[in-house]
């Protein structure tokens, strides 16, 4: 199921080799060579033609927690190879070379901080690690979080990134999107606010599961988002596909979500939501 | 008659049959001992091929086009079928059907894939591939079924949701979320079994339930052997490998833990005989149904809660506090 877009994350690898180690590179939307450092300072937002590069989840939590408010949740866990996997190559290889790669056990950093004045839940995908597909650990962590977040009374916000399931786990990585959909039914039944922020590329398994049961949907500009792939959906159906098919704006037209917000004012929108989640507000309205 | 390609030797026995019952007719010679020798012959090879059919052979077994869909399986397990249409927003997709059923003397909601046999009947159900609006149909009839304390069957045989333009703008994704968070919140007994095919997400959208049956040689699996073919070998004739690889079986199930138990299938598939078929799924169903009536609604979301909770295999370190308690006592 991940890599259903396997042709689409051409233009995803596209992204990450037009971006070379030196000090400048190049936007793949306007062609206009950005220097480094300050793409970076403005959270990977071209200053130019406002193009989003892929951010890592480290420098995600940064940009939108308060300094130093972060306390990491479960970042032990650590997939093993129950299918005991054979294909081209082994799920275990795979994993390790993942790990070597992010300095991470899995694809998910989950733990408890504060935008603005706000405590809450977060989540944030890893899309280097195994394109962040969902398996056990991905889908037990979450899970936590939202248990944790339940019994502790805090909103959760999940920024989505993902190819999906994680073939390599079979039907355990199926049974993650039923898994964590039943921790969020509790969740919303305790009256707690869930916010998923949806970013490049967010699909699949967990488009179909946590990704689209926010109270509010926020997505970022010129994401991919959307179940199948773009490349399995014009082989099954043999229809060219519409202009700006499965982009955020598309979505946002065909109402899935209710905002697509640019990463310059992401945490000050989900500052102004969290405001109005807050339960006491109507009191403090009348107090006042 | 449909054949798949290991059912040759099957095949060539029965021709051999109609040959000679040919001869005995046209030429009045006594060859009913040879005649009662081949249909032994065809039973025990058919058994022996059924006993050992690999992954990959048991897909397409699956995907016999003359196996019994959910419906086929409906008209012979319950009385009374009414079935209900539509979701109540955009339309009645045909993949999906459900209604109001009497199944040994209780009244249950019971909802099912339902792929075609022909072209006509195929373009009608989409080869069996929901729409959004089937799945919203699918939590419609089982809130319906909640409010009105009835047990929830669902019966599944699904490649998987409809991958196509239109499932995506009237978003596919939500309507299958919706459905798994939806289906943790009905206090009834909630049995589903995979009947055919279990095509990933799409079979999910309607299987959070207490316990799950699936039948002898119907897969589960999160992708499509031929799909995780295409990724992994970048080539879709690799399916064999890959529904070894997938452990997408009844028996992995089971030993995974995954599902609750297995309903057995006639000799030679439940495609040589759909009565006794039905009547196995049907006692199966009663089975369960008896064990989860004694559970109060809240117990009920309880079980199905912890059921999948369990779910997915980790490492966990373990917590520094107890490693050195540990270390003290030695």
């Amino acid at each position: 199921m991940f890599p259903f877009f396997r042709k689409k994350s051409s233009t995803l690898t596209a992204r990450k080799r037009d971006v070379p180690d030196g000090l400048w590179t190049k936007c793949p939307s306007c062609s206009e060579l950005v220097y480094r450092k300050q793409m970076h300072r403005d959270h990977g937002i071209c200053a130019k033609c406002g193009f989003h590069f892929p951010i890592g989840a480290a420098e995600r939590i940064e940009m939108l927690l308060e300094n130093k408010s972060f306390e990491e949740w479960d970042a032990g866990l650590e997939s093993v190879d129950s299918l005991e996997f054979t294909g081209t190559s082994s799920y275990v290889s795979k994993l390790e070379s993942n790990m070597k790669k992010t300095g991470r056990k899995d694809a998910v950093i989950c733990g408890r901080g504060r935008i603005g004045e706000h405590a809450v839940a977060l989540a944030v995908m890893d899309f280097d690690f195994l394109a962040a597909s969902m398996g056990a650990v991905v889908g037990e962590k979450i899970t936590r979080l939202i248990e944790r977040a339940t019994a502790e009374r805090l909103p959760v916000v999940i920024v989505c990134a993902s190819g999906g399931a994680r073939m390599y786990e079979g039907l355990f990585s199926l049974m993650q999107m039923a898994k964590t959909s039943g921790a969020l039914a509790r969740h919303a039944a305790a009256g707690l606010p869930y916010i998923p922020v949806l970013t490049h590329p967010t699909t699949a398994g967990v488009m179909a599961s946590f990704a689209t049961l926010g109270d509010v949907i926020v997505a970022e500009p010129d994401a991919l988002i959307g179940f199948a792939g773009p490349r399995v959906i014009k082989e099954t159906t043999q229809q060219d596909l519409p202009d700006g098919f499965q982009k955020s704006e598309f979505l946002l037209k065909h109402g899935l979500l209710d905002m697509v917000v640019n990463r310059k004012e992401l945490k000050s929108t989900l500052i102004q939501l969290l405001d109005y989640f807050r339960p006491h507000r109507q009191g403090e309205a009348k107090a006042s | 008659m449909y054949a798949l390609l290991f059912e040759k030797p099957i095949v060539e026995l029965e021709k051999k049959l109609e040959e000679l019952r040919h001869v005995s007719a046209d030429q009045a010679l006594d060859v009913s001992g040879e005649i009662e020798r081949i249909q032994k012959k065809i039973e025990q090879s058919r058994r022996e091929i059924y006993e050992n059919l690999t992954p990959w052979q048991k897909v397409q077994v699956s995907r016999h086009p003359m196996r019994p869909y959910p419906l086929d399986h409906i008209r012979r397990m319950t009385t009374g079928f009414l079935e209900l249409h539509g979701d109540r927003d955009y339309a009645d997709d045909r993949a999906i059907i459900g209604g109001f059923a009497m199944l040994d003397g209780r009244s249950v909601m019971i909802i099912g894939t339902q792929k075609g046999r022909d072209t006509k009947s195929n373009l009608e159900c989409n080869f069996g591939c929901p729409y959004p609006e089937g799945y919203r149909k699918a939590l419609r009839l089982m809130k319906l079924a909640a409010k009105f304390k009835m047990p929830i069957i669902t019966l599944v045989d699904t490649p998987g949701a409809f991958p196509g333009i239109e499932s995506e703008e009237r978003h596919i994704a939500e309507a299958i979320a919706v459905n798994l968070r939806e289906m943790f919140t009905l206090p009834v007994p909630f049995i589903s079994v995979i009947t055919g095919e279990g095509g990933s997400g799409g079979a999910l959208g309607m299987a959070v339930c207490n316990r799950l049956l699936i039948m002898e040689h119907a897969y589960y699996s999160v992708i499509s052997p031929e799909g995780c073919a295409a990724i992994l070998w970048k080539d879709r004739a690799y399916a064999n490998q890959a529904a070894d690889a997938l452990r997408l079986t009844a028996k992995d199930l089971i030993q995974f833990k995954l599902a609750d138990e297995v309903v057995p299938e006639p000799v030679g598939g439940a495609h040589t005989n759909y009565d006794a078929a039905a009547e196995a799924l049907k006692q199966k169903i009663l089975k369960h149904l008896a064990a989860l009536d004694k559970l109060s609604p809240q117990q009920l979301l309880e079980d199905r809660y912890r059921k999948f909770r369990a779910m997915g295999p980790f490492k966990e370190p373990e917590p520094e506090s107890r490693r050195r308690f540990r270390r003290k006592k030695s």
